[in-house]
């Protein structure tokens, strides 16, 4: 009966937008943000799209910037730039830029550290993911950037209702709706419709958003706005398998917005615009989900032998009215707490999109609606946990 | 309720008073000319060095100049009080992408409007990023159509081709929005959606726009919208209630109230870009008014030589009787010096 009246409630309140943090009577965890960045004078930052740090608390911002251009060459409508990778120290201090003019930097979408130090990149408009090693190699890449772009691609309006980000397809033979499957997603096997959403066997990423590792050092993709599933590699990159396709049920995405995996090799999805956060195994068999966290833009999970799960509910680009703050959760769905609210402000959120949580209490949060990468000191009372 | 009154005294005083309201506008006549000069070579660029389309221009307090302009990209760059180059500002900023104004707040922060990504970008004085409104749509959607029919509802925290931003004394935001939708919107000083006026759709109608070119507010508090493609500036007070309508100066592509004790309103009834024939004869000149409408006198008209106007589309006027004006056609700025001020009215 209990569990009834919360599900109720959890659904009631999921019909407003996902603003349910706000009604569940979270605790607030107090905390103070700085914005730490310097960058020389004529450098900039745009969009924070991934942040994270490595073990030595440098600082890597992958952020959409410059002017992203489509230049029409005659055969072929070329797409160039619009992405940049920056290292800063731990004082926040610009150290040096990777991977300048790499082809594959068009529109950032994530970056994450791996246990060894090195950098990965997601990019979600060349569809690539990039493995640089500490010192700024590339060492590893995943997809391949499409040659040619559809100009114009697009009419200028977005859907209404969610402002979802995901590119209305041509009409699919299976005949599904927006968000539905990839023009570029052959069928797995090569016999039969694979379902709309769960893409090729292999890479060919449609708009990925973000990667994780397992303990074996098993790479895992979240494949993204244009797919609807996580692709897995081992760790020279040859592909095992792919689990989801789009819809609304178990082991179901709309929007794979991020993965994070913790020290049991469990596998959390942000399956944003479900306003859910899935469990996995390593094969992706489903094991619960996490309905209470309003649209996951940002997951991460602590390190150390108590780990804690960040979730951002961030709020859409287009409205600071409502959503935006983070949730602290134990990995068992628990909501700990929460902090921040949408905004411009310091301790104010514009779209997060990223967050590092190497340190529990001292967070990087990268905001696409700001500019900025905001670092995050939580003080937990007594209490709170 | 007091106030939904007084806006419909208003409105109905309004419609006495100026009969024909959405007519064809006839301008002011026997406008009084006010000599000027315009300074020759006042900005002085390094010999690599070119402006574009002069969209924007704006003073600081130390009467140094920001130009916001088109050339190869979208640059903004900064002048000395003297008009020597001192340097460019916001190389690769993510939101530079199609120029079109460039305004100085009362703490010298610098704001450009960019209706190429639909953001504004706010500057602090050594030239930072402290804030952005609006957002660039992103990489990955490609290039778009220009939409067909109506545009899509306007959204509080979007902006459709934005035009123009002003600020009253508490520091709350005004935006011009623009060429797609057709509205002033108003946030607090932090970035929060606070009302609008107008939508997405244009009218000729009291309280609608046909593209809100540019903004200015009073010291207290009022904004002046030029709405340029009804021929008229709007005149509204701190909570976007319609004053008056000012009617007869053409089409106001540019709007400026210049500081101080008493405040004068300049516009510009621009030549169109295009320069069509004929229009040469009847616009390309700059009014110069009293904040409730009077006509001081005109100055300029339309021409390619140094003194005269290619569509002009920013005025700095922190001091009015020294004004920066900077055109589109003629990829430049000038310092226009009038020769006299006079309390005529000819309205």
């Amino acid at each position: 009966m209990r569990r009834f009246v919360l599900t109720a409630l959890i659904t009631a309140t999921l019909a407003f937008s996902g603003t349910l943090s706000a009604q569940l009577n979270i605790p607030e965890i107090p905390f103070d943000a700085t914005a730490p960045l310097t960058l020389p004078p004529n450098l900039h930052l745009g969009e924070a799209a991934g942040v994270a740090t490595n073990s030595k608390g440098d600082i890597f911002v992958y952020t959409r910037t410059g002017t992203p251009r489509i230049t029409t060459a005659g055969a072929r409508n070329v797409s160039h730039g619009g992405a940049r990778l920056f290292q800063f120290d731990r004082t926040g201090k610009f150290v040096r830029e990777m991977g300048q003019g790499a082809y594959g930097f068009l529109q950032a979408q994530q970056v994450r550290v791996d246990p060894q130090d090195n950098i990965w990149v997601v990019d979600q408009m060349s569809t690539q993911v990039i493995k640089f090693d500490p010192n700024g190699r590339i060492q590893m890449i995943f997809s391949r950037k499409p040659e040619a772009m559809r100009v114009p691609a697009l009419p200028l309006a977005v859907p209404p209702d969610t402002y979802a980000l995901v590119l209305p397809q041509p009409p699919a033979p299976a005949g599904e709706g927006r968000g539905g499957a990839p023009p570029a997603a052959a069928p797995a096997g090569g016999r039969g419709a694979a379902p709309p959403g769960s893409g090729a066997a292999g890479e060919t990423f449609n708009r990925p958003t973000d990667v994780a590792w397992d303990s074996a050092g098993n790479i895992y993709v979240a494949d993204g706005y244009g797919n609807s599933r996580v692709a897995k590699y081992d760790s020279n990159g040859k592909w095992i398998k792919n689990w989801g396709s789009t819809g609304t049920g178990e082991g179901q995405f709309r929007v794979v917005h991020g993965i994070q995996i913790d020290a049991s090799n469990n596998v959390y999805v942000a399956d944003r615009d479900n306003k859910r956060i899935q469990v996995f195994d390593t094969d992706g068999n489903f094991k619960t989900q996490y309905r209470n966290v309003g649209s996951p833009w940002a997951i991460c999970i602590t390190p150390g032998p108590r780990q804690f799960l960040y979730v951002s509910n961030s709020n859409p680009p287009n409205n600071l009215d409502y959503d935006g703050e983070i949730l602290k959760m134990t990995l068992d769905g628990r909501i700990v707490g929460k902090f921040g609210r949408a905004g411009k402000l310091l301790k104010e959120f514009g779209t997060v999109n990223a967050i590092d949580c190497r340190s529990e209490n001292e967070l990087y949060v990268g905001e696409l609606g700001n500019w900025r990468v905001q670092k995050v000191m939580l003080k937990p009372a007594a209490g709170t946990q | 309720m007091n106030r939904y009154l007084n806006g419909c005294l208003v409105l109905l005083a309004l419609l006495v008073a100026v009969p024909g309201l959405a007519q064809t506008r006839a301008k002011a006549q026997n406008v009084p000319e006010i000599p000027f000069e315009s300074v020759p070579n006042f900005l002085k660029m390094p010999a690599d060095v070119y402006l574009g389309e002069s969209m924007g221009v704006a003073r600081n307090s130390k009467g140094h100049i920001w130009v916001y302009h088109r050339r190869d990209d979208t640059r903004l760059f900064e002048f000395d009080e003297n008009g020597t180059f001192v340097r460019e500002w916001g190389q690769g900023v993510y939101g530079f992408e199609f120029a079109h104004k460039v305004r100085v707040d009362r703490e010298d922060n610098v704001w450009v409007v960019d209706e190429g990504t639909n953001m504004l970008i706010k500057f602090n004085p050594e030239g930072r990023v402290l804030m952005v409104l609006g957002r660039r749509p992103e990489a990955v959607e490609g290039a778009v159509e220009t939409p067909q029919g109506n545009p899509p509802p306007d959204e509080r925290y979007l902006f459709a081709r934005p035009t123009d931003v002003t600020w009253d004394p508490q520091g709350n935001i005004f935006v011009s929005d623009g060429y797609i939708n057709h509205r002033v919107v108003k946030y607090d000083k932090n970035g929060r959606f606070i009302r609008k006026v107008g939508s997405n759709l244009r009218g000729p109608e009291p309280y609608q726009f046909n593209t809100p070119h540019s903004i200015a507010a009073d010291a207290q508090g009022n904004v002046y919208v030029a709405d340029r493609g009804n021929a008229r500036i709007q005149v509204f007070d701190n909570n976007l209630v319609l004053r008056a309508i000012y009617d007869n100066v053409g089409n106001p592509w540019e709007v400026c109230i210049s500081p101080g004790p008493h405040q004068y309103l300049f516009s510009s009834n621009s030549n169109p870009d295009s320069n069509p024939a004929a229009s040469w004869e009847v616009s390309g000149e700059i009014y110069k008014m009293e904040l409730d409408g009077r006509i001081v006198g005109k100055f300029g008209r339309a021409g390619k030589a140094v003194g005269q106007f290619q569509t002009v589309h920013g005025i700095d006027c922190r001091n009015p009787d020294e004004l920066i004006v900077s055109e589109i056609s003629a990829w430049r700025v000038q310092k226009i010096r009038l020769r006299q001020t006079t309390t005529t009215s000819s309205r």
